[in-house]
């Protein structure tokens, strides 16, 4: 057996194994500390920041996907600072991506009373959708960059390295080499990047299809 | 063999470290990099063709699409603009021939330029023509590099600075590397600890427990990294030491690696630097024969534009051929660094503050500045000054002191705003120029040195315009790897084009508050916990400004 320890989090006193996040000792007591770009399956990177949790003696808010629990460690997930953060990130998302297929997300806003028109003239990220391919659909409108397809595409899972970024800052997006078709390049069409997107950004052709009205299934 | 693989020969043994370096030399050749070019590279450094375009595409100074041979970058940041730089900027792309001699049918790409540390030359150009950088002397000259002015009342490190480069035999050797050998590696560590010598690249960290960490932690090899990306708008003494006396960094390096283990170095140099290069180069060289670095092998590695890649990870992903993302710390670099081994990191200055250490002594080095900022700081004056240039001083001088050193304001003008560190700073007002600058009393006020901008502002100018290139500058700058920084930058340059433009709306002040101390309190990095301190800042100083009309 792992050597355990014990913690607080908003007070209560956990108990907790080595090598743990915060975020998987808080959910095995129930406790909610929202994700946006964690998956089980990916590497964490904690770039979504809404995992913030306050730790007391650490001067900025520690994301909680990444932070080892250690002993002793007095945690508040959902403190005024953390609410501010986390409303401020969501009300930022929904004046940058599209997030009408995004189930998650919007039930976040509703948690933390986020007014997804909080910032008007705000520039949102348009990219026309690529049909470019007869299994999927990138429509990169609807992109939050959680990197999750970037990472299941290279060393996550399939190690394809079909898909990269470019650009730089808010205008990053996932691209190809070049922009190129996704026929052109290393794609095996494995689907994993698709079964990992919280947004529907990457979506089956046949569901694209479907939404518009139209019948994808020809007979053979 | 290819041309390309010609051309990126002494790289291929880099494997994806040198992704960098061949792409940089192939655009040097041909301006740009194309699609069959980037695959040739990929597949002689064994790297993804997407990632390969993915590096491209993060460097200001890579390029993936067709364009002139010859670049002018017109720096258009806060200190330049003050002298009229952004009208300079629209008459170059009229007619670029204003400022540059051009042949028949060959045309000039003019760009705006983020700072290019070029702040006492403002209004500053670099002209780029592959390998080959000119920057424009304040006569009108196209010049092989700056002409810098440096005073201050102490010239501890930067006696020979301010007339040209300074040759090995001018240096004089290298006596406290000399006097290190006779020391134990902990001794070194300790005398450095006993100086009390902080990190003068912004984030002040004591550079004598950041060696004795690396020393200590396991892992082979071990790195010394100088941190020669300097970008911080404002920001050019490293620039000086590097161009004026090359071997004091190269000394502190040397003495650097001998403490912690280290067998192999880099230096950094910010891509817009490349008209320091060679005379990094030379410096090397003579080091080199003079048998000065055996044992210790240093290899210069060019930025390509991005700020962030001053951030120590985000460097060490550039070296490792990789956009430069930020890294989550812990683990800090003394144990998992540059290719995951310890590593020093330091900055230009602080390894010019080692040689004297060693060689004087700790009790010698504190005789000037404060019990808890000990030593003499560059300050890098621009602005509405005087005579804008590099000034050393203990630390512990005032404001005013400073100002009184650069000439008082120009044009007989009164201060109104000093931007103290940098765009990542915070703005002084007339009633802090009494206060000593050391990092204790600033960090009693909410003020930070930084890497040592001082920038001035008159009562003619209008600061909402000074925020406004301060928020497109982060906003360029964003990295976009964790959320706050990636879209809030963006939101506050938003904000800010409203408030310099008088169209601010009801709520804006709070939405710059919240967007701010989002990003301060969550961001992932440096580059987003401090890209609204000046905004905030000016809330707190001038909330009148953020009223809409």
């Amino acid at each position: 057996m792992s050597e355990t320890f014990t913690l607080s989090i908003n007070g209560i006193q956990v108990t907790a194994c080595k090598g743990q996040t915060l975020l998987e000792v808080a959910r095995e007591h129930g406790i909610d500390i929202p994700t946006i770009c964690y998956h089980p399956a990916t590497q964490s990177n904690g770039l979504c920041r809404m995992c913030v949790v306050e730790v007391e003696g650490m001067r900025l808010l520690q994301p909680a996907c990444v932070v080892p629990a250690q002993a002793e460690m007095k945690v508040q997930t959902d403190s005024p600072r953390v609410h501010r953060a986390r409303k401020t990130i969501l009300e930022m998302l929904a004046s940058t991506a599209d997030l009408s297929e995004a189930p998650e997300i919007q039930r976040m806003m509703q948690a933390y009373q986020a007014d997804p028109s909080r910032f008007p003239e705000a520039e949102p990220r348009h990219i026309p959708p690529i049909d470019d391919n007869p299994m999927y659909v990138r429509e990169y409108s609807k992109c939050i960059l959680c990197w999750r397809c970037v990472q299941v595409c290279a060393e996550d899972a399939q190690y394809t390295y079909a898909i990269h970024f470019s650009g730089r800052g808010y205008h990053t997006r996932i691209d190809t080499f070049y922009g190129l078709p996704m026929t052109a390049t290393t794609c095996v069409f494995c689907g994993q990047c698709v079964g990992v997107c919280p947004t529907d950004a990457l979506e089956p052709k046949s569901e694209y299809l479907l939404e518009q009205g139209k019948y994808p299934f020809p007979f053979r | 063999m290819s041309d390309i693989a010609s051309l990126i020969q002494p790289y291929l043994s880099h494997g994806r470290s040198g992704l960098l370096p061949a792409l940089q030399a192939v655009q040097a050749e041909y301006g740009w990099i194309s699609r069959e070019q980037a695959a040739e590279i990929a597949r002689l450094l064994h790297v993804p063709l997407a990632e390969v375009h993915g590096v491209i595409e993060f460097y200001d100074l890579l390029h993936n699409k067709p364009r002139k041979k010859r670049t002018l970058h017109v720096c258009t940041d806060a200190a330049c603009s003050l002298r009229g730089a952004d009208q300079r900027l629209r008459d170059l792309s009229a007619d670029p021939t204003l400022a540059v001699k051009t042949d028949p049918g060959e045309e000039l790409q003019v760009e705006p330029s983020p700072c290019l540390g070029l702040c006492d030359h403002a209004p500053a150009m670099v002209l780029e023509n592959g390998r080959e950088w000119r920057i424009l002397g304040l006569n009108g000259e196209w010049m092989d590099r700056p002409l810098s002015l440096v005073g201050g009342t102490v010239r501890r490190i930067t006696a020979r600075c301010g007339n040209g480069r300074t040759s090995l035999s001018a240096y004089g050797g290298y006596r406290a590397w000399n006097r290190a050998q006779q020391l134990s590696p902990q001794q070194v560590i300790d005398e450095v600890k006993a100086s009390g010598l902080f990190g003068r690249g912004g984030a002040a960290f004591p550079t004598g427990l950041k060696w004795e960490s690396a020393a200590r932690a396991e892992g082979w090899p071990k790195y010394v990294v100088c941190n020669a990306d300097e970008s911080e708008p404002g920001t050019f003494k490293d620039r000086l030491l590097l161009a004026d006396d090359p071997h004091l960094v190269l000394e502190g390096m040397r003495i650097a690696a001998y403490a912690v283990g280290a067998s192999k170095g880099y230096i950094y140099l910010r891509g817009e630097y490349a008209y320091l290069r060679p005379i990094l180069e030379q410096a090397l060289r003579e080091a080199q024969e003079a048998g000065l670095l055996d044992g210790f092998e240093v290899e210069i590695r060019m930025g390509a534009g991005a700020y962030i890649c001053g951030e120590e990870t985000a460097l060490f992903e550039s070296i490792e051929g990789k956009r430069g993302f930020p890294r989550i710390k812990p683990p800090f670099p003394t144990t998992h660094g540059l290719f995951n081994k310890p590593t020093v990191i330091n900055n230009v200055e602080t390894l010019a503050n080692v040689p004297f250490i060693i060689e004087h002594g700790a009790a010698a080095y504190r005789e000037l500045g404060s019990e808890k900022s000990p030593g003499s700081k560059l300050f890098c004056l621009s602005g509405d000054v005087a005579r804008p240039g590099i000034y050393e001083a203990p630390f512990g001088i005032t404001l005013k002191e400073l100002l009184e050193m650069a000439g008082g304001m120009a044009e007989g003008g009164s201060p109104q705003a000093i931007l103290l560190g940098g765009a990542a700073g915070a703005f002084a007002t007339p009633r802090h120029l009494d206060i000593r600058l050391t990092y204790e009393d600033l960090r009693q006020a909410s003020l930070t040195l930084g890497a040592g901008v001082v920038m001035v502002f008159d009562q003619r100018r209008d600061l909402r315009q000074v925020l406004l290139k301060i928020g497109r500058f982060f906003a360029h700058e964003s990295c976009g790897k964790c959320y706050p920084c990636q879209m809030g930058t963006r939101r506050q340059a938003e904000i800010l084009e409203r408030l310099a433009s008088g169209r601010l709306l009801p709520g804006d002040r709070e939405r710059l508050e919240d967007v701010g101390w989002t990003m301060s309190d969550a961001s992932l990095c440096g580059l987003g916990q401090t890209a609204a301190m000046a905004v905030l800042s000016a809330i707190k100083e001038w909330p009148e400004l953020f009223t809409p009309s």
